[in-house]
């Protein structure tokens, strides 16, 4: 698990998979582009810097897919805005589903690679698109496993609506009000490091 | 009572009969074959588009009675023969106690006269108690009907004993059937030794413990001047050398079943256990070669070894579970598909099942000629049935053509000018 | 993948067993936490029916499903099912009753677990049968040679020993040759099964020349029993022509690493420096054989097969 590849770690597979990928030919448009992006996640550092005293025990933990390159544009940005060089840690939330059951194929697991444990920290989850409030559930539960916390906060970069549990956003790049059966998709070119990224919604019936 | 037969394909290759004629049955009897025969009072059956034949008979049967009528009788075992069209079939002496005794020789016919719809000819053991060591009384046994002599599956290991056995069987002029499986060799052997036991793990049952023992057999028969007839014949090499036997004059004939003629070992590769027998399924190589053997007449019968277990005994596993399949009812259908491909012409397929058969063991059936006992079949070639082993005659089940469509049916048969089975009305006794 | 069970590498193909592998490097991951469990199988029951006491490999699936939360329960019926008078398709019913989520099967005769998943709508996982397949061994081996040599395409694989009777030796060589790897096999010969080539192996009769150039070598677990005049004249006799020390071992490459599925007869099959040290990697595959279970049960259990009753 040394390598840091974009995003997904494959270490079997000769090509990576792309758990994103446009669909082809799907009418999608594009609602934050690389630099809005940069934009809502430098902001986010503000307000990060604002709402914390103990700057010194933060520690990012990136989502996969899409979390992970936020998380560590956020860093950079932090470093930027209060020079600061927090940990980064990559948490998969699969295993911490409450939807693994029935008769289909298993969601692959992504990679976890947690620096240290999350004791006494101020952890902030960074994850793309925020619906439902699932994903922040499970990496909640995960980040337990992983020590006490002093407090979780979450980063959205999207906050599309359509929630089914009570989980709120601290810092959120933009609120994308969506219909339920859209789907709203972090996506990411060029490699790891070096990506260019933009969300992109694809709207129910154009699928 | 007289019966027509009339219009159909007569098939018989023990009289050098294939064309469409009448057959004429009284009395018991076949009185007449030919074309356009004319007799008042008698029941017509319509036979046209149909082939009549012989009525099959089956060299090698297990029918359990006595003693393990768990997994058949002799009635049950009976009337899956005749629906089969398998007029006459002979019996393995592997029942509980042994056929080793004129005592049990004449249970066995006693039962087959009282329950049986055709005809069922006692083979007793070799030894007493098929153990391989003290010959039984041949001559009291032929007395009381027994028609060959076998140990069959336990086969006689000890050489000097087999020769013994050899040679007193021509004071009653009667062949030794010989299940020829070395089991030193077989060891612990469930599939055929090759590729498909090399990849299933499962223990390997060589070619080689067949042809051993043939070749054996063949030089001991020789030596005793003795009539051998090979079981199941199931290896390329044991055809070979019962072919330059045969060219050379030893007495000695073979039969092969259903399963080695159409199922190779490939069929065990889901663990079926359906699928396994002894000798077990072979190489596609050897199915041709049985083939062939049968076709050029080195094989002379096609015998079901018709082996019937208990749902039970065969839910095990595959090395538990006891070896051998249910022939009787689905035999001829089986290897009515040799007649499709064009392995086997129908007048050898029909030879195989009457007249060569019947020459093994010298039984007057098996031809339909005036004055030979009128068992008769009428065959629909073009049938189409689905075999659903459950709804069959026999008591147990254990087929790997369950639930199988087959092409080929017996639609009536006739044991001594009786009708004792109809495809529709099923088995009829007296 | 044939439907929802693992029954032998030979159903594989190679998409799935990089499946398998990719998802097992996710659950070492979870092996190195201080809370080694995660919730996934919270609820589910596992079966560990071992017909055939092996408790190294019972332990493995243990643990693996404990990790994912699932409950555990082990079940060791006595001998054969006939000395029970129970069929194997009864036990498959009556397991079938208590709805587990997911069955692992341990049988000493060949295409037991094939024919228990017959019966079973929940997932088989096949533990190892007779001398026919032993899947997870395979896929956990295969992990412990990804991490070595960081591919298997290419690889030359020697596995030495009973290859006859062996499980191991028949699942490995399935899921070597589909992942790209040669695979040779060498033992005494009355420890070679009919037509081997059949499977897609050379085989050798000289240690020697089957470990040249390999990259890999895979010795055998040999019974005993076995090696007291049946198959080989003596145990001496085994361990001097095929039994693995270092001095045999300088024919394979330099950095060849040595497997063994254990437990290993010290002094037979591997000389005693070799059976727990480099280029020994006996206790990765016992570490990796966690992970590896980890992902089959996370890939399997819960699953359920459509049956027409």
């Amino acid at each position: 698990m040394s390598s840091d590849p974009p995003v997904q770690s494959s270490r079997v597979r000769a090509e990576s998979r792309s758990a994103d990928a446009v669909s082809e030919g799907v009418p999608a448009h594009v609602v934050l582009d690389d630099v809005a992006i940069g934009r809502a996640l430098m902001r986010i550092a503000h307000e990060v810097v604002e709402r914390n005293d103990d700057l010194a025990s933060l520690y990012l933990v990136g989502v996969p897919n899409g979390g992970v390159p936020l998380a560590r544009r956020l860093a950079a940005n932090l470093g930027e805005v209060a020079d600061l060089d927090p940990l980064v840690g990559i948490l998969d939330t699969t295993l911490y589903r409450d939807d693994l059951v029935g008769e289909g194929a298993r969601p692959l697991l992504r990679k976890t690679e947690m620096p240290s444990a999350v004791d006494d920290r101020v952890v902030i989850l960074v994850d793309d698109v925020c619906s439902t409030g699932r994903t922040v559930r499970a990496a909640m539960d995960a980040l337990m496993d992983f020590g006490r916390p002093r407090a979780v906060q979450v980063v959205a970069l999207v906050d599309r609506g359509h929630r089914e549990l009570p989980i709120k956003i601290d810092y959120v790049g933009k609120n994308i009000p969506t219909r339920h059966g859209d789907l709203v998709k972090l996506l990411m070119e060029g490699a790891s490091g070096d990506e260019r990224l933009r969300v992109v919604v694809e709207q129910e019936g154009s699928r | 009572m007289r019966v027509r037969i009339q219009g159909g394909r007569v098939i018989d290759p023990g009289s050098g009969r294939d064309e469409v004629a009448d057959v004429l049955l009284e009395d018991g009897r076949v009185v007449a074959v030919g074309r356009g025969l004319e007799s008042s009072e008698a029941e017509v059956i319509d036979a046209s588009g149909s082939w009549v034949t012989p009525g099959f008979i089956d060299l090698h049967t297990h029918l359990r009675e006595p003693g393990l009528e768990y997994k058949e009788d002799i009635a049950s075992g009976g009337r899956a023969a005749v629906a089969g069209g398998f007029t006459t079939i002979a019996c393995m002496a592997n029942t509980d106690p042994v056929n080793d005794d004129p005592s049990v020789t004449d249970y066995i016919l006693d039962q087959a006269k009282q329950d049986a719809p055709g005809k069922v000819l006692p083979i007793a053991a070799a030894t007493k108690g098929l153990e391989g060591k003290v010959m039984t009384e041949m001559s009291a046994l032929v007395d009381a009907g027994a028609v060959a002599f076998s140990d069959d599956g336990r086969t006689i290991m000890d050489s000097g004993i087999q020769r013994r056995v050899l040679e007193y069987s021509r004071l009653v002029g009667k062949p030794v059937i010989v299940h020829a499986e070395d089991r030193t060799l077989c060891g612990d052997g469930v599939v055929n030794e090759g590729p498909v036991s090399t990849r299933l793990g499962l223990p390997g049952n060589p070619a080689v413990a067949e042809t051993v023992l043939v070749a054996r057999d063949i030089q001991l028969a020789e030596l005793a001047g003795a009539h051998v007839h090979i079981a199941h014949v199931s290896t390329a090499g044991a055809v070979d050398l019962i072919r330059d036997a045969r060219a050379r004059g030893v007495h000695v004939t073979a039969e092969v079943t259903p399963h080695h003629l159409t199922l190779t070992d490939e069929a065990t590769l889901g663990f079926d256990t359906n699928t396994k027998m002894a000798p077990p399924l072979r190489s596609a190589r050897d199915l041709q070669a049985c083939l062939e053997g049968l076709a050029d007449g080195t094989i002379d019968a096609i015998a079901t070894d018709h082996a019937p277990h208990a749902v039970h005994e065969k839910e095990v596993e595959f090395t538990e579970a006891p070896p051998g399949i249910l022939g009787l009812e689905t035999g001829f259908a089986v290897v009515l598909e040799l007649v499709r491909s064009g392995g086997l012409t129908p007048s050898q397929l029909v030879a195989a099942l009457t007249s060569g058969p019947a020459a093994v063991l010298g039984l007057p059936v098996g031809r339909l000629e005036p004055g030979a006992p009128g068992d008769v079949l009428v065959i629909d070639p073009e049938r189409r049935w689905t075999y659903d082993p459950s709804k069959g005659f026999s008591k147990s089940r254990n087929s790997p053509w369950a639930g199988q469509e087959l092409v080929g049916r017996v639609e009536t048969s006739f044991v001594d000018a009786r009708l004792v089975y109809h495809a529709d009305r099923g088995v009829l006794m007296p | 993948m044939n439907g929802i069970d693992l029954l032998g590498m030979e159903d594989l193909s190679r998409a799935d067993i990089e499946t398998f592998l990719e998802t097992a490097t996710h659950m070492q991951e979870i092996g190195r936490r201080d809370v080694k469990k995660v919730p996934t199988l919270r609820g589910r029951t596992i079966v560990n029916l071992f017909f055939e006491s092996s408790t190294r490999t019972r332990t493995s699936f243990e643990i693996a499903g404990k990790r994912l939360s699932a409950d555990v329960v082990n079940f060791t019926p006595s001998a054969s099912s006939l000395s029970k008078s129970e069929s194997i398709l009864d036990t498959a019913k009556t397991l079938d009753a208590m709805d587990p989520d997911a069955v692992v099967i341990r049988h000493g005769v060949a295409g037991v677990p094939k024919r228990i998943a017959d019966e079973l709508s929940a997932p088989v996982i096949n533990a190892g049968d007779g001398a026919h397949e032993h899947p997870t061994q395979a896929l956990l081996d295969l992990l412990t040679v990804y991490e070595e040599k960081e591919r298997i395409d290419g690889l030359t694989v020697t596995i030495i020993g009973d290859i006859a009777h062996s499980r191991v030796a028949r699942s490995n060589i399935q899921g070597f040759l589909k992942m790209g790897a040669e695979v040779r096999v060498a033992g005494p010969p009355t420890m070679i099964p009919a037509q081997v080539e059949t499977l897609g192996v050379k085989a050798f009769g000289s240690l020697r020349e089957a470990i040249d150039g390999a990259d890999v070598v895979m010795a055998l677990r040999i019974q005993r029993e076995r090696l007291s005049g049946a198959f080989v004249p003596s145990i001496r006799e085994y361990a001097a022509t095929f039994g693995l020390d270092r001095a045999k071992l300088r024919f394979a490459k330099d950095d060849a690493i040595v497997m063994h599925p254990g437990p290993v007869n010290r002094g037979v099959e591997l000389a005693h420096d070799l059976a727990d040290r480099r280029p020994s990697v006996v206790l990765d595959q016992v570490r990796n054989g966690v992970a590896l279970r980890m992902a089959v049960l996370y890939l399997l259990a819960g699953r359920h097969r459509e049956r027409a009753l």
